[in-house]
C-alpha cells in the first residue's frame, strides 16, 4: 500500500513537473511568435498625495499612447513596457523612484513629474544616471538641461501671450493671485515687468497656502484694490473656494474677468462648470481644439477611460512626449538618450494633437498658444490663438536678461 | 473702496473664520477637556459631514434636501463618533498621546477611503438659491462692503450651536453629569454616575458638531478627503489657547485666533499671516499656560 | 543598561550593515543609507518619547534645519563671487543675502548643522516645560511648529527654494557626490553615525541621567518633589534628539540630493513617530528596525499598490498602539537577552530532533504509530 502510495505521488510530480514545463515553453514560444522583444520605458507620476489628482491622468493618457504605438507595431520592432512608479507628491519620493527607474529598472527613458518640485528633484538624478526624463506640464522656464525634455509651456508661450490678449481687451489694471509655490511666484515675477513695461500697472500681488480654502481677505484685498482683470495661478481644490466665494461676494467672472493659468477641462468637470463659466484660461491645447489629430485622441481616451472623461492641456503633452520619443527613437535608430535627444530636436513639424509641433534645439517644444473662455459645457470656446507656434524661451529676456538656455 | 470699509470687511471676514473654528473646535475642547482625549481624527469628522451634506444633496428631494444635509452630517458623524469612542478609544483612556497616535491612524486610513469611494477630486455642494446673494453697502464712507449670506449663516449656525451646547451643559440633566464627571471623575462614579456613558455622549455629540461644522464648510469650499487636515491643527491651536473643557475659553480662542489672522492679513500675506498665528500661540502659551479660561483644581498631574 | 550583555548582538548587526555594499545593489545601498540616516532621527525619538515621555510631533522641523543648513553650503559650494544660486535668480533676488554668506564656509554649516537643532529643540522645550505645560500640549505645539516652519519655508521662496527646497548638488567637500566610491564612503559615514548615536544613546541611558528621565515620564511630580528641577532635563533630552534629528537630515540631504518643505511638514513628522512606534518607543534597536522596516515597506507597497499604503500605515497606528505598544522591540528585546537565546536554541535542537524523527517516520511508516514515535522524541529530549 505505502510503496503504491509513493509511486501515484511521483507520477503527479512527474506529470506536473512536464507540464509546466510545456506551459512555459509554449507561452515563450507564443511571445517569441509575437515578436515580443521589450523595452522599458519609466512612468513616474504621483498616483497618491495631493498632486494625484492631476498627474493620475497624464499617467493615463502617457500609457495611451504606449497601448497605441505598441498596437502599430512598436518601436523600432519592440513592444515598449512601462514600469509605473509613484512619486507620491513627495520630491524625495521623485528622486529615489527615479533612481530606481534607471538603475534597477534599466528604463531607457522616463516620462513624468508634474510640479517643479518633482522635476528638480529628478534632475540631478536624470543628469548622473544618465536618462532622459520628458517632462508634460507648463513651468516656470529657467531651467536647461540636457537630460530633459520640456514639452510644457515655457512662460513665454503661455502667460505671455494670455498678456497680449488681456491688453488688446483693454485689460491694464491687474491682480496677480497665485498657490504658494515656485511657478506662480515665478510666473508673476515676469508678469510684472511686462506689465510695467507695457505701461500696465499692478494693483495686487497674493499667495496662499497650497489647498488653502478661506479666500475672505484676499476677496477683500481685491475689491479694496479695484483691478479690471484677476490673473489666476492657483492650484487645484483653491480654485474651488476662490470662486465660489468670489461669487458669494457678488464679483462673479461675468463681472471681474479672470485668466487663469491651471484651470484646464479637467478642473472645470471637478469644480462643475457653472462656477467657473465666463472666467477665461490660457493653454496650448483645448479639448475643442479644431484638428483631426486631436479628434482622433480625444476619441481614442474616452474609448479607454470612459465617455465622458476630459482631455487637458498636460495630458495631451503626456500623450505627445510618448510619440515625439518613439520618431526620435525610429530617426536615432537608438534608444541612446544622447542620440535620441538628438534626433528629437531635429525631427520635422509633427501635429500629434494639438496643432503643428516641434522640439526646438533648446529641448523645449515649439507650440500654439490658446485663448479660451469657459462653457456652460465645460468646454473651452477658443477666442484667441497666436498666429503661428511660437518658439521657446526658458529665460525671459526682459526679466532675466543675458541668460541663454544651450544645450550641446 | 475706503481704508476703514476693508478695516470693517476684515472684522466680519475674522468672525466668520472665527464661527467655523468653533464649530470645528468644540467637539475637540469637550472630549479633550472630559475625558483627556486627543482625537485626531477630528477632522476626519468635518471631512464625513461634508461628504455627507454632498450625498444628501444629491438624492433627497429638492426642497426638504438642504435641512436633510445638516441633519444627516450631524447625525452621521455622530454615530461615527460613537463607534470610534466604543471600539478603540475606550481602550485607550489615561493613555492620551497613544490616542492621539491610534486616531491618527484611523484619520489616515479615513482620508484613504475618502479618496478611494469620492477620488481625489473636491466635489462641491451648492448652496440653495436664496443664500447665494449677498448684502452690499452702496456709496458712503463703507462703500463696496459686503456680507455674503452664506457666511452670515454659518455665523448664525456657530452661534445657536454654541446656545444649545451651553443649555444642555448648565440646565439639563446630562450637563450636571457631565460637569461633575469633568471635576471629579473618581468622585461622579461613586455617586452613581455612569461616567463611561458620559464619555460616549460627549464624545459622540462632539463628532456631530464636527459633521455640522463640516457641512457648513461644504458651502463655502470644495469638500476633499484632505479638508479636515487643513483644519485640525488651528482647531488644535483654538483647544490649547481657550483651555480645558470651559466653552467660553473655547468661543474667545475662536474670535482671537479668527480676528488676529484676518487684520495680519490685511499687511502680509495669507502664508505669513499663518506662520504668524502659529507663532502668536506659541508665544501665548508662555504667558498662560493653562489657556485663557483655567478651570481650577487641587489635582495636580493632569493630563 | 543591558548595553554590556548585548554588545555582540549590537556588533554583529553592525557587521552585517557594514558588509552591505558587498551583496546589495548601489540602488539597494542607497535606500538603505537613506533609511539608516533616518534611523538616527527615531533614536532621538527614543530617547526623549520613550524615556522622557515627552511626544513631539514636529521632528520635521529639526531635521528640516539640518538638512537646509547642508543644502544651503552644497548650493553655493561651486558658485564663484557674486554668483548667487539659480533659485534666488528666478525669485528675483540679485545678491546673497548676508545670512547665507557664512554657509560659504564648510566649517560654517557643520556647525550649524550640529548646533541649531538641537538649540532650537532645547530652547523651546525649556520656553514650554519651565511653565509646567503638559505633555499632549507640548506634542500639539511642535505639530503647530512643523506646519508653521513648513509653511514658512514655502513662503520665502526668495531665500529657502521655496516648495521645491534646495536640490542639485554636486560636490561636498571637493568630492563629486555623483561617483560611486563618494556614495559607498557616504553609506559608512552614515553607518558610522548611526552606531555612535546608537551607543552613546544606549550609554546615556545607563546613566543617572537616563534613570531620572524614566522617573521623569512615570511621575514628574514626585521627581519634583524629590528635590530635581525637571525642565532642564527634559529641555536637555528633547536638544539631544534635535540634535539627532540634524544630523540625520543632513545625511538624509547627501543621500537623496533634495531638501524641500514636504519632508518638514506635519504628516512626515508624525510619520517619523510611526517608525519609532513600529519599532518600538522603548527599544533603541527597536527603533532602528521600525524605521527600516517601515520605509522598506514603504517603497516595496507603494511600488505594488500605491492607494494601499495609507490603509497600511493607518492599520499599523491603530495595531501598534491598542495591540502591541512596545513595537517590534517590545518583541525582540526579551530575545536578545542570553538565558533566553540559550532557551531557545534549546527548543530549536528540540524541534530539529523532533523534525528528524517524523521525517524518519515517514521513511519507515507502517512499522511504528505515529503517537508512540512522539511520545519516545518527548521523552528523549
Amino acid at each position: 500500500m505505502e510503496r503504491k502510495g509513493v509511486n501515484v505521488s511521483r507520477l503527479r510530480y512527474t506529470f506536473e513537473f512536464t507540464f509546466i514545463v510545456f506551459a512555459l515553453l509554449v507561452s515563450a514560444e507564443f511571445a517569441l511568435a509575437q515578436g515580443d522583444k521589450l523595452v522599458k520605458v519609466g512612468v513616474l507620476h504621483s498616483l497618491t498625495g495631493t498632486m494625484a489628482i492631476s498627474e493620475v491622468t497624464v499617467k493615463n493618457a502617457t500609457l495611451l499612447a504606449i497601448d497605441e504605438i505598441n498596437g502599430a507595431g512598436g518601436v523600432m520592432g519592440m513592444r515598449i513596457q512601462p514600469i509605473i512608479e509613484d512619486g507620491a507628491s513627495d520630491p524625495a519620493i521623485f528622486a529615489q523612484k527615479a533612481q530606481k527607474l534607471l538603475q534597477q529598472d534599466k528604463v531607457v527613458t522616463i516620462f513624468g513629474g508634474w510640479t517643479s518640485a518633482s522635476r528638480k528633484a529628478m534632475f540631478p538624478v536624470v543628469e548622473r544616471f544618465h536618462g532622459l526624463l520628458w517632462y508634460p506640464v507648463q513651468f516656470e522656464g529657467n531651467e536647461c538641461s540636457p537630460n530633459i525634455m520640456y514639452s510644457g509651456a515655457q512662460p513665454n508661450q503661455q502667460i505671455l501671450p494670455a498678456l497680449d490678449w488681456a491688453f488688446q481687451q483693454g485689460y491694464k489694471r491687474i491682480f496677480l493671485l497665485g498657490s504658494d509655490y515656485v511657478f506662480p511666484r515665478t510666473a508673476n515675477l515676469i508678469l510684472k515687468k511686462h506689465i510695467v513695461h507695457r505701461g500696465g500697472e499692478v494693483v495686487g500681488e497674493e499667495y496662499v497656502p497650497l489647498g488653502g480654502t478661506d479666500f475672505s481677505s484676499v476677496i477683500n484685498k481685491i475689491k479694496a484694490a479695484a483691478p479690471q482683470a484677476v490673473f489666476n495661478t492657483l492650484n487645484g481644490d483653491s480654485n474651488v473656494s476662490f470662486f465660489k466665494q468670489i461669487a458669494a461676494a457678488d464679483l462673479p467672472p461675468s463681472k471681474l474677468p479672470i485668466m487663469s493659468f491651471s484651470i484646464a477641462e479637467q478642473e472645470a468637470k471637478a469644480m462643475g462648470p457653472s462656477l467657473v463659466q465666463g472666467s477665461y484660461a490660457a493653454w496650448n491645447y483645448f479639448q475643442s481644439l479644431d484638428d483631426p489629430a486631436n479628434k482622433k485622441f480625444v476619441a481614442a481616451y474616452q474609448a479607454k477611460y470612459g465617455a465622458d472623461s476630459p482631455v487637458d492641456d498636460p495630458m495631451a503633452h503626456g500623450y505627445l512626449d510618448v510619440y515625439m520619443w518613439a520618431y526620435a527613437v525610429e530617426k536615432a535608430k537608438s534608444f541612446d538618450p544622447d542620440k535620441v535627444r538628438h534626433a528629437a530636436t531635429s525631427l520635422e513639424w509633427k501635429d500629434i494633437c494639438m496643432g503643428k509641433t516641434k522640439f526646438a534645439p533648446n529641448q523645449s517644444l515649439y507650440q500654439t498658444a490658446y485663448v479660451g473662455e469657459l462653457q456652460a459645457d465645460g468646454q473651452f470656446k477658443i477666442l484667441w490663438q497666436s498666429p503661428e507656434p511660437i518658439a521657446p524661451e526658458p529665460y525671459d529676456p526682459l526679466t532675466f536678461p543675458g541668460k541663454k538656455c544651450v544645450i550641446k | 473702496m475706503s481704508e476703514y470699509a476693508l478695516l470693517l470687511g476684515q472684522l466680519f471676514n475674522g468672525i466668520s473664520v472665527a464661527s467655523i473654528l468653533l464649530l470645528a473646535a468644540l467637539g475637540l475642547a469637550l472630549s479633550f477637556g472630559l475625558m483627556g482625549v486627543i482625537n485626531m481624527s477630528h477632522g476626519e469628522m468635518l471631512m464625513l459631514g461634508g461628504y455627507l451634506s454632498f450625498l444628501t444633496l444629491r438624492f433627497a428631494p429638492a426642497r426638504a434636501a438642504f435641512a436633510l444635509a445638516f441633519v444627516a452630517a450631524f447625525f452621521g458623524a455622530g454615530v461615527f463618533g460613537a463607534l470610534l469612542e466604543v471600539t478603540l478609544i475606550r481602550r485607550l483612556y489615561g493613555r492620551p498621546l497613544d490616542t492621539l497616535l491610534a486616531t491618527w491612524g484611523v484619520s489616515l486610513a479615513l482620508q484613504q477611503a475618502a479618496r478611494s469611494i469620492f477620488g481625489p477630486i473636491g466635489v462641491e455642494v451648492t448652496a440653495p438659491k436664496w443664500l447665494a446673494g449677498s448684502i452690499t453697502v452702496k456709496g458712503g464712507a463703507l462703500g463696496g462692503l459686503n456680507f455674503p449670506f452664506v457666511r452670515l449663516f454659518i455665523i448664525g449656525l456657530a452661534v445657536a450651536v454654541l446656545v444649545v451646547m451651553w443649555a444642555i451643559i448648565t440646565r439639563t440633566r446630562l450637563g450636571l453629569c457631565v460637569r461633575a464627571v469633568h471635576q471629579d471623575r473618581d468622585m461622579a462614579e461613586a455617586l452613581g454616575v455612569r461616567t463611561r456613558l458620559v464619555d460616549l455622549v460627549m464624545f459622540s455629540l462632539g463628532t456631530a458638531i464636527a459633521g455640522l461644522a463640516g457641512a457648513a464648510l461644504a458651502l463655502i469650499a470644495p469638500v476633499t478627503p484632505t479638508v479636515g487636515q487643513s483644519y485640525i491643527v488651528y482647531a488644535f491651536m483654538v483647544v490649547i489657547l481657550g483651555g480645558l473643557g470651559r466653552l467660553l475659553g473655547t468661543l474667545l480662542a475662536a474670535v482671537l485666533v479668527g480676528l488676529f489672522s484676518a487684520s495680519v492679513q490685511i499687511f502680509t500675506s495669507v502664508s505669513f499671516a499663518d506662520v504668524l498665528l502659529l507663532t502668536f500661540v506659541i508665544a501665548f502659551i508662555q504667558l498662560r499656560p493653562r489657556g485663557i479660561m483655567v478651570v481650577r483644581t487641587r489635582a495636580l498631574e493632569e493630563a | 543598561m543591558n548595553g554590556g550583555k548585548r554588545l555582540p548582538y549590537y556588533l554583529a548587526a553592525l557587521l552585517i550593515l557594514a558588509l552591505a555594499p558587498a551583496y546589495l545593489s548601489s540602488y539597494e545601498l542607497s535606500l538603505l543609507g537613506r533609511f539608516l540616516a533616518l534611523s538616527i532621527l527615531s533614536l532621538g525619538l527614543v530617547l526623549a518619547w520613550g524615556r522622557g515621555g515627552i511626544l513631539s510631533l514636529g521632528q520635521g522641523v529639526f531635521f528640516g534645519l539640518g538638512g537646509y543648513a547642508l543644502a544651503m553650503h552644497l548650493k553655493l559650494e561651486r558658485l564663484g563671487a557674486g554668483e548667487i544660486p539659480d533659485f534666488m535668480e528666478w525669485s528675483g533676488l540679485t545678491s546673497l543675502p548676508w545670512w547665507w554668506a557664512p554657509f560659504r564656509s564648510s566649517a560654517v554649516a557643520l556647525l550649524a548643522v550640529v548646533l541649531v537643532p538641537p538649540a532650537f529643540a532645547g530652547g523651546l522645550a525649556y520656553l514650554v516645560f519651565r511653565r509646567r505645560v503638559g505633555g499632549v500640549y507640548f506634542a500639539l505645539l511642535t505639530q503647530a511648529l512643523a506646519l508653521a516652519f513648513s509653511t514658512l519655508l514655502i513662503s520665502q521662496q526668495k531665500f529657502t527654494g521655496g516648495f521645491n527646497g534646495l536640490t542639485d548638488f554636486n560636490e561636498l567637500f571637493g568630492f563629486a557626490l555623483g561617483d560611486p566610491k563618494v556614495q559607498l564612503v557616504l553609506y559608512w559615514i552614515t553607518l558610522a553615525f548611526l552606531a555612535s548615536a546608537f551607543f552613546f544613546s544606549d550609554w546615556l541611558l545607563g546613566t543617572h541621567f537616563g534613570k531620572l528621565l524614566c522617573a521623569i515620564r512615570d511621575g514628574e511630580n514626585r521627581v519634583r518633589f524629590l528635590g530635581y528641577d525637571t525642565a532642564p532635563c527634559k529641555a536637555a533630552i528633547f536638544a539631544l534628539a534635535g540634535l539627532f534629528a540634524g544630523v540625520a537630515g543632513a545625511l538624509f540631504t547627501l543621500h537623496a540630493g533634495v531638501i524641500s518643505p514636504a519632508m518638514v511638514g506635519v504628516v512626515p513628522s508624525i510619520e517619523m513617530v510611526v517608525w519609532v512606534a513600529v519599532g518600538g518607543r522603548e527599544s533603541l534597536l527597536g527603533a532602528v528596525i521600525g524605521t527600516l522596516a517601515v520605509n522598506m515597506g514603504k517603497d516595496w507597497i507603494s511600488s505594488a499598490t500605491p492607494e494601499l499604503w495609507l490603509f497600511v500605515m493607518g492599520a499599523l497606528f491603530v495595531m501598534v498602539v491598542t495591540i502591541l505598544p512596545r513595537g517590534i522591540g517590545g518583541l525582540l528585546e526579551p530575545l536578545l537577552q542570553p538565558e533566553t537565546v540559550r532557551y531557545y536554541l534549546k527548543i530549536g535542537r528540540y524541534g530539529l530532533v523532533r523534525w528528524l524523527g517524523l521525517a524518519r517516520r515517514e521513511i519507515e511508516a507502517g512499522q511504528t504509530g505515529s503517537a508512540m514515535k512522539q511520545e519516545q522524541v518527548e521523552q528523549n529530549a
